[in-house]
């Protein structure tokens, strides 16, 4: 293999709207074994099994499913805590899978992580400065060793902390503001993808939404793309540009977020939205909710052919034989109707979940109208900021080939 | 009326001194009738919810004032053993971790069949019937052979229904619910909402929901009450609030949430923390995140407005804020 050096950490940026993550088979396997002396292989967790999608420069994939899809799996395996069993993952590309030493080092700094549980994932004996500065020892070149004290005070003004909290312990922060931490830390090395995993499922939801604004503010600010994993189908639609929804280590959809949200083609997207509790006690009457039944099978032992089967109402002899691609099916193809998107399904069909937006006149109205009379967000210690523009992306449509 | 809660107080002590978790709140449910208690983190609405139950840790926890009418009884006025005969037969808790509130080391069954045993007396082997029985009921599949397994053999949906079935073992007039589908995923969430909906009904049981989900709330509520640093700030009927909230907490929190059916705007975030309970901001424990605050709502605590015959708004301004809904 060819060496990489620290040309990989500066190749030309890549322009708006173009792929800047390319992930291509992806598969991981965790073995399960048998014996203590000696072990055997007696079978494996399929946590990810063949996964492919594109992330644009500039752009929210979101990525939704529940818990043990291996969505979070494939956020280690993109900022390499994980090597894949098999697969690529092509950075500007580059298969970034198979590095190791320096060549991964400068790879990884383009790549980062913001972690779910901001408890957690701060050493509660390093003060904030420590955490958020750190990267700077891995990766020297980035800040000189005089400018560093500076450049953490920096981004603590940018994630709206102050400044001078800088000597202070992860324990004298809320949950909210350490989750501002945990995004600076995320942010202190520049990088171009940010792959964050859950980052507001352990927030309160008035301070769920400080972060969110935070998270897009940041991505027009420094042009970041991201990759955004969540179980909260709400926040995902609100900052994905487009999205994926995993079920059981596979896509089995993907789509733009008006594709997903309001003409899903999957069963298991359709069931999916139709269980989420809309907050509005006027559509309770008129909601039609798909339960399904049962609970996600074993990764370890998938079911044979469409691994929703099991669970899904429209199952037929074939979905037991032939595992469904995940390709425009055939009925949508070309039509270039929103239904026009990669979905894994035999008997895919539209049905509509979510009414699109504006359908129902009053709950739209009172969003639009309802801010005149109050100020702006404003975050603490910090001068106001006008919200930005959603970073709008031409041309970055689904890229299943 | 089922229960009827007025003026409770709840305090601990703590080594930074005595935090003040529950501030006065006075709420009430009917037979037959949902109240989802709202609220983030500290609010009050779990340790009130304890206080009922007469599980609440003491010390450090105190009630310092208040009644809990339980079926015309004051509940604070019960020795222990006549309060644990209410427990579990008459009222019962559903918690959220149901993987850390079932013990690990005996059979579900046999944690089911301790309720018949303990309350009624009845033998372990018809109690163990009664198990296979309530598993039924909360859809367990094969419930005679999984009787005999232990909490982490079921996934984390079955767990929940095996608290659910304990919960209504004996059929209480009161359950109330403690996040009880937070740790779930959206599919089995609706699952298990809709199992202990229909489980209501058929035994016309008051049920107090406590969530922070805005969803769920929405979806089964009949009444709401917000809660913000130990207080009630709005409680309504479940329309008039999505509506129009008549208290500017409850405008935030509604306005914060990112909608399934929306997109593109940027969310309202309520700025600042919530308060150290420690240390309750004076007059409007809310006043220092409102963008509405005037100078009266740093110095008077606002009364329990009544904004219609069965809503309520604890603030100085709920005419405005209803006007601007």
């Amino acid at each position: 293999m060819p060496e990489l050096t620290e040309e990989t950490a500066d190749l030309a940026p890549v322009a708006a709207g173009e792929p800047i993550l390319e992930i291509r088979g992806l598969v991981k396997h965790f073995p399960l074994t048998q014996g203590i002396l000696i072990k055997r292989q007696i079978g494996a967790v399929k946590a990810v099994d063949g996964v492919d999608f594109t992330l644009h420069q500039g752009e929210t994939l979101g990525i939704v499913g529940e818990s043990g899809c291996g969505k979070s799996t494939v956020a280690k395996l993109l900022v390499n805590l994980e090597r894949p069993t098999a697969g690529e993952i092509f950075y500007k590309g580059e298969d970034i899978s198979r590095l190791s030493g320096r060549a991964l080092r400068s790879v990884r700094r383009n790549i980062q992580m913001v972690f779910q549980d901001p408890y957690t994932s701060l050493n509660p004996r390093m003060t904030v400065g420590d955490i958020i500065g750190e990267p700077y020892e891995i990766h020297p070149e980035v800040a000189p060793k005089g400018s560093r004290r500076r450049r953490v005070q920096e981004l603590l003004d940018v994630v709206g902390l102050n400044p001078e909290y800088i000597n202070r312990y992860p324990h004298q922060f809320s949950g909210g503001q350490r989750q501002r931490i945990g995004i600076a830390r995320g942010l202190a090395l520049r990088p171009e993808v940010i792959v964050a995993d859950e980052p507001v499922s352990a927030l309160d939801v008035s301070v769920q939404a400080q972060v969110i604004n935070l998270m897009e503010r940041l991505q027009d600010e420094f042009s970041l793309s991201y990759l955004f994993i969540a179980h909260d189908l709400s926040i995902v639609r609100h900052i994905s540009d487009r999205v994926g929804v995993m079920y059981l280590g596979r896509i089995v959809e993907i789509g733009s977020d008006i594709q997903i949200y309001e003409h899903p083609t999957h069963p298991y997207t359709q069931a999916l939205l139709s269980a989420v509790p809309v907050p509005d006690p006027d559509a309770r009457e008129g909601r039609e909710r798909i339960i399904l039944t049962g609970d996600v099978p074993s990764p370890a032992n998938p079911p044979s052919g469409c691994r929703f089967r099991t669970r899904c109402w429209k199952a037929q002899e074939k979905c037991a034989q032939e595992e469904p691609l995940l390709t425009v099916p055939s009925l949508f193809r070309g039509s270039g109707e929103p239904t026009d998107h990669p979905s894994a399904c035999h008997f895919a069909e539209e049905k509509l979940i979510v009414p699109a937006e504006g359908a129902d006149g009053r709950t739209t109205g009172d969003h639009e109208h309802g801010h005149a009379d109050r100020p702006p967000p404003r975050e603490p210690g910090r001068t106001n900021y006008p919200p930005g523009p959603q970073p709008g992306l031409p041309g970055a449509g689904p890229d299943i080939t | 009326m089922l229960l009827d809660v007025r003026d409770l107080q709840v305090e601990f002590r703590t080594r930074d001194g005595v935090a003040k978790a529950v501030n006065g709140v006075t709420y009430s449910v009917e037979p037959g009738e949902t109240l989802a208690v709202l609220g983030e983190s500290g609010s009050g609405k779990s340790v009130t919810a304890q206080a009922i139950m007469g599980i609440l840790d003491m010390p450090p926890g105190r009630i310092t004032a208040g009644e809990i009418n339980f079926r015309g009884r004051d509940l604070l006025k019960l020795r222990e053993e006549e309060r644990r005969k209410v427990r579990g037969a008459e009222m019962a808790m559903i918690f959220q971790d149901a993987l850390s509130s079932l013990n690990p080391v005996l059979s579900v069954g046999a944690q089911l069949g301790e309720m018949f045993v303990v309350h009624q007396g009845m033998s372990r082997k018809d109690a163990r019937a009664k198990a296979v029985e309530l598993m039924d009921r909360v859809r367990i599949p094969a419930a005679k052979e999984r009787v005999g397994q232990y909490p982490h053999q079921f996934s984390g949906g079955m767990r929940q229904r095996i608290m659910i079935a304990m919960a209504l073992a004996l059929e209480p007039a009161l359950i109330i619910a403690d996040e009880p589908t937070t740790a779930l995923d959206v599919t089995v969430q609706a699952q298990v909402m809709d199992l202990l909906a229909e489980l209501q009904r058929e035994l016309n049981m008051g049920l107090i929901l406590i969530t922070h989900d805005l969803g769920v709330v929405a979806d089964v509520a009949d009444k709401i009450a917000v809660m913000y640093a130990g207080r009630i700030v709005e409680s309504a009927p479940v329309h008039d609030i999505y509506k129009a909230p008549a208290h500017p907490y409850t405008r935030g929190l509604l306005d914060s949430i990112p909608r399934l059916d929306q997109k593109g705007h940027e969310l309202y975030a309520i700025k600042g923390l919530p308060p150290n309970l420690t240390a309750i901001p004076p007059g409007c424990a809310f006043n220092p995140r409102c963008p509405r605050a005037q100078d009266v709502c740093r110095t008077d605590v606002p009364p329990l407005a009544r904004v219609s015959e069965d809503r309520e708004s604890a603030c100085h301004f709920w005419k405005e804020t209803l006007r601007d809904a």
